[in-house]
């Protein structure tokens, strides 16, 4: 029996069920992010003083990893509107430009947080370092996940291409919504826990 | 084996123009992103009393969001269906925020 409506979009929503299921999931996402978020200002409003982030963390790396997400979700959607332009190679150069990106992301949070435990500074130790790990080891998870996605679309979902071209296009932009999502939330947790 | 042709997604908006179209947009968002978070990190050098420095520094990261999610993510031209779940998740994630600055509202007082 075959999936249905992964290229016709059904008559009463106008969509493919894989982007309304993605985008129901990223509404998910967003309630659990939102909680730790909601989490971050009960505890800073209730403590008698917080560390301004710049004093702890490392700025630099940080605005970094901010324009290496933001440079991997452009790659991230020209991956797909290559595909919608039936240019498979380019496809896999800008997928894999989005993989690598992630991985970049990866060894510089790498980088940061082995300095944070060299100098002894654990989820443990404080309330803003508790949030700080929480909140960005949960995303790198999700940065991680991601990847993950990616590289199978990359490489043996690839296959789908042949047989059934747009199914594999829409797949791939459902998985950039996700990477897009992540990007997201990136954008408000940088300025929040080092900026602020 | 290299197939090279444009790919017929049902949906419209969706033809060898309208990619083009939308490809010069993300690169013209993508620059814009990049200003932004300059702007972020040069604010933040500014030293602005708190409550200042996080209005402007989510006013800022609301912009950079609103882009992604409305160009990347092609929300500006979505079907109305994705609106409702969206809005109805906008909605519960505004509460969500709001409780526990209500049930701190006579403490020590918001961040400082």
């Amino acid at each position: 029996m075959e999936i249905p409506y992964t290229v016709a979009v059904r008559r009463d929503t106008g969509l493919t069920n894989g982007k309304i299921g993605i985008w129901l999931f990223l509404a998910s996402e967003v309630m659990l992010f939102g909680a730790l978020f909601a989490s971050y200002i009960l505890i800073r409003s209730g403590a008698p003083s917080w560390p301004r982030g710049d004093t702890i963390l490392n700025v630099p790396m940080a605005t970094f990893n901010t324009i290496v997400l933001i440079t991997s979700s452009i790659t991230m959607v020209m991956a797909w509107a290559s595909l919608m332009r039936g240019r498979l190679q380019t496809f896999r150069t800008y997928m894999g430009g989005t993989i690598l990106l992630g991985g970049v992301f990866l060894v510089v949070k790498y980088f940061e947080y082995s300095h944070k435990f060299h100098e002894g500074l654990l989820p443990s130790s404080n309330n803003f370092l508790a949030i700080y790990f929480t909140l960005t080891g949960l995303h790198m998870l999700h940065v991680l996940g991601g990847m993950a996605v990616n590289a199978y679309l990359l490489s043996f979902g690839a296959k789908l291409w042949k047989t059934n071209p747009a199914w594999f296009t829409n797949r791939v932009e459902n998985s950039g919504l996700f990477w897009h999502f992540v990007d997201l939330v990136w954008i408000f947790l940088f300025p929040t826990l080092y900026l602020l | 084996m290299t197939t090279e042709h444009a790919v017929h997604v049902d949906a419209p908006g969706h033809d060898a123009a309208d990619i083009d179209r939308h490809v010069k947009v993300y690169v013209v968002v993508f620059v814009a992103l990049m200003a932004l978070t300059l702007i972020t990190v040069a604010v933040s050098y500014l030293h602005l009393p708190t409550r200042t420095a996080i209005a402007l520094a989510l006013v800022i990261a609301g912009i950079k969001g609103s882009l992604v999610a409305c160009y990347f993510m092609h929300l500006i031209s979505e079907k109305k269906l994705i609106y409702v779940v969206l809005g109805i998740t906008i909605f519960k994630f505004v509460v969500l925020l709001a409780l526990p600055i209500f049930t701190h509202s006579d403490s020590y007082g918001l961040f400082e």
